[in-house]
């Protein structure tokens, strides 16, 4: 029965999001087209790895307003690196990553050791992370070149750049690690109950720490992926990534109360976002109406999901 | 002749599938305390919480004195006269203990501003009534212990007129002395022509308290006795459906073995002054005393929940010196853990009972990078499902669908997962049916036949009879008395839970 429900909540989401297309393609003779796809398969490994950190975080019960800002201080960081230093290209990258990382596990702790709420401490970081990002690259975009390029080829024998693949692969994993792992297990009992996993034997505070940094790596991944398509390191770059990682996530089923999420379904509402933005663009909508719509997909989406779970839940229970 | 206060007729309940109210029937009679008394699931909180406006009946007929009566909400019920005191509590911590009494009708001018006066003097009078003279009403209820909180909560029951007042479990978390007030009060009311309807597991006290019982079973009544008529006994014996032998021992013999944990001198703020304590392998050590006394401060900072401002503790024959900085510590050490608040530091609500049962087994970082074992977390489920008997319909539902008997088993149960040497339980029976208070019962015996130590922390002092080898007594932060199992007798025992509040010369 929960299986089942499980794949309803799916089936819900890939209907909505056929609808989408679907509609898109009816008001737009032009949105059928592999231009469009393009774009949409562009904007989905960034917005995909931060939102997959973001769903780490949220699932374990907190919140992480930090990953715009990472995401441009792991460019940042790549390019003063390879630009500024001379670096080999994957020193960049492992300074980016680690960058990442670092302001993310930064934050699990600061939340630990000063027993402060993520939303206020990530809020703080936000600033911080992003001021320097302006430090490093002295608030001027660092042009790269073809140094990151080999993100955006295609895989031999696919259509989808490695970015994309990399998204995928990482959602399978994070899907895995979630679901499967003991680590997993502890993520959801110390979202779900905090005090009762603490005296059940487990260490929140090092779940926390851990869902931070991955949190950070993964925003930080996502900052590489886009800087590499832009073949610019912009230091204002990934603003208002939280948010959109945050509704990818929400629109997928995750609650913000945190023990209840689902790497897959963020996946699925990272498509939607990815696909309305493309999508409106593509009609020529004005920037102001498309933000009122992104918005309203985001209410209806999350307001329709918990309808429909009522309903299916109400006849499961009736014919137990 | 008046009619019956309440009357219940062919009363039908059911979710989904499962009967929880099979055609049940009762009768209340004005000025009587009538309890009502059953095991795991025979329908006990539906009928209360339907009488009560909680929930509604799928079928059925009520009358209370001969007229219609069908609540649609706890508001309605209230209004009609029946007031129901919850079994969880149901205090806003934020608010004070008088906002707390009257929420649902603080007095007001002009029918805006709330009148502070007015709610002070009718708190007061409120708090009076249950023995709280000296609580200031303007307390924050989150200051108050688990057995203020629920007297506060019958206080705000009692503030309001009623003709049938509804108490779930209400002793559970009291002190002697509090519960003889509740009683006196309870007597009282029945004097003036209220009827209760008392809903307990500790069938011992009923004899003092009810005029009549009912005997709930699978959702129907199977007897409504007068009380005198009725035998702790008889009782069990209604309630289960067989014939059961006399409450045995479940701790047999005295056993001595090797030292498991010493305790030297351990101090926490004012709560826990100078306890030193030893407990042995193979032995049930009870802590008994006064709600207050320290118990829970001592059986937490044993485990590493919180710290100790000083002392010393030792594990083992060997004494290795034990100092956990968290409960992952101790757990690692050997140790198992079963809080007081189940709601709130038990479960984990929404999950399911697989995942709860599993929660300690599973609870070593070291096995983070591990894939969960699908086989071996069913067969772990099914242990402790089969040798506690948790009744859940499948290891899939949500614990918090489960009675607080059933969650409670789980709560115990899921420790077996490991290798423990040393329990610490504290008041692993409250508010816990009588089938699932044996199974707790029977298990603890058990894992203390199998060598392992075991400290348990009740206020419930058939409790500590029943189980432990050894029963020391805390008083307001210290050890006031030791007594063998052989030797622990009621009088000598509540002396000694006072004893530390009495002379104000202690340390």
């Amino acid at each position: 029965m929960h299986r089942l429900h499980r794949h309803s909540e799916f089936l819900f989401f890939a209907a909505l999001l056929a609808l989408l297309v679907g509609l898109f393609s009816a008001w737009s003779d032009h949105f059928w087209s592999p231009p469009t796809f393009d774009t949409i398969a562009n904007r989905i490994p960034q917005l995909a790895l931060a939102s997959l950190g973001m769903t780490f975080v949220l699932v374990a019960g907190g919140i992480d307003l930090s990953v715009g800002s990472v995401a441009a201080l792991a460019g940042a960081a790549f390019g003063g690196c390879v630009i500024d230093l001379g670096a080999p290209v994957f020193i960049g990258v492992l300074a980016g990553l680690g960058a990442g990382l670092a302001c993310g596990l930064f934050n699990g702790l600061v939340v630990n050791w000063l027993r402060m709420p993520s939303f206020i401490v990530t809020l703080g970081m936000l600033e911080i992370v992003r001021g320097f990002a302006y430090l490093i690259t002295h608030s001027q975009t660092r042009y790269l070149g073809e140094r990151l390029d080999f993100l955006q080829a295609a895989i031999p024998g696919t259509g989808v750049s490695v970015a994309f693949g990399l998204a995928i692969a990482l959602t399978a994993a994070a899907h895995f690690v979630l679901t499967r792992t003991v680590f997993g297990r502890h993520v959801v009992a110390v979202g779900t109950n905090e005090e009762a996993a603490r005296l059940a034997g487990l260490s929140p505070s090092r779940v926390r720490a851990v869902v931070f940094a991955l949190s950070g790596g993964f925003a930080a991944l996502g900052g590489l992926c886009h800087i590499a398509r832009l073949s610019a390191a912009d230091p204002n770059g990934g603003t208002g990534l939280e948010l959109s990682a945050i509704a990818a996530a929400v629109i997928g089923g995750t609650s913000l109360m945190g023990g209840r999420g689902s790497m897959l379904m963020t996946f699925v509402g990272v498509l939607i976002i990815a696909t309305l933005e493309s999508g409106l663009a593509h009609l020529g909508v004005s920037e102001p109406v498309k933000r009122v719509v992104t918005g309203l997909v985001i209410i209806g989406a999350v307001a329709a999901e918990a309808t429909r779970s009522r309903f299916a839940a109400r006849r499961t229970f009736a014919s137990r | 002749m008046p009619p019956p206060r309440l009357t219940i007729q062919a009363l039908e309940k059911s979710f989904g599938a499962n009967r929880v109210l099979r055609r049940l029937d009762l009768t209340i009679a004005p000025g009587e305390i009538h309890a009502l008394v059953g095991g795991n699931g025979a329908g006990k909180s539906t009928l209360s919480k339907i009488i009560a406006g909680i929930a509604t009946a799928d079928a059925g007929e009520l009358r209370l004195d001969g007229a219609p009566y069908r609540p649609a909400t706890r508001l309605a019920a209230t209004a009609a006269g029946v007031v129901m005191v919850l079994q969880e509590l149901n205090v806003l911590p934020t608010l004070s203990v008088a906002e707390n009494l009257f929420l649902s009708n603080l007095p007001r001018r002009g029918g805006v501003i709330v009148n502070r006066r007015e709610l002070q003097s009718r708190a007061r009078l409120a708090l009076g009534r249950v023995g709280l003279t000296h609580l200031d009403p303007d307390t924050p209820a989150a200051a108050l212990g688990i057995g203020h909180q629920q007297l506060v909560e019958i206080a705000a029951g009692l503030a309001q007129s009623c003709r049938l007042l509804i108490l779930d479990e209400p002793t559970a978390a009291l002190t002697q002395g509090e519960i003889e007030t509740l009683f006196r009060l309870l007597a009282e009311l029945r004097a003036h022509g209220t009827s209760v309807l008392y809903i307990s597991h500790r069938l011992n006290e009923l004899a003092g308290l009810a005029d009549r019982v009912s005997v709930l079973r699978d959702g129907q009544l199977v007897a409504m006795l007068p009380i005198a008529d009725t035998t702790h006994d008889r009782l069990i014996e209604l309630m289960s459906g067989t014939k059961t032998a006399p409450a045995a021992r479940a701790a047999v013999g005295s056993a001595a073995g090797q030292l498991a944990l010493q305790l030297r001198s351990v101090r926490i703020g004012t709560a826990v002054r100078d306890v030193s304590l030893e407990l042995h392998s193979g032995e049930i050590l009870g802590l008994g005393g006064l709600v207050g006394a320290g118990r829970t401060e001592l059986l937490r900072v044993i485990y590493g929940a919180d710290r100790r401002d000083g002392g010393e503790m030792f594990l083992g024959a060997d004494r290795r010196p034990f100092a956990p900085r968290s409960p992952a510590d101790a757990v690692a050490a050997g140790f198992a853990f079963v809080p007081e608040d189940r709601k709130q530091h038990g479960i984990l609500a929404p999950r399911s009972v697989r995942e709860n049962a599993n929660l300690a087994r599973l609870a070593s970082r070291h096995l983070w990078l591990r894939a969960v074992d699908g086989t071996a977390e069913a067969a772990a489920t099914s242990r402790v499902v089969d040798s506690l008997a948790v009744r859940c319909t499948s290891a899939e539902q949500p614990i918090a669908e489960l009675s607080g008997g059933n969650q409670q088993k789980l709560v115990v149960g899921r420790w077996l997962g490991r290798e423990v040497r040393i329990w610490l339980l504290d008041e692993p029976t409250r508010g816990v049916d009588v089938d699932a208070r044996r199974r707790i019962y029977a298990l603890l015996a058990e894992r203390a036949a199998a060598g392992e130590a075991i400290l348990v922390a009740s206020s419930d002092y058939e409790e500590l009879a029943t189980l432990c080898h050894r029963v020391l007594v805390m008083s307001n932060g210290g050890i006031t008395a030791e007594f063998a199992a052989a030797d622990l007798r009621p009088d000598t025992f509540m002396a000694a839970a006072f004893r530390g509040f009495a002379s104000t010369t202690a340390a």
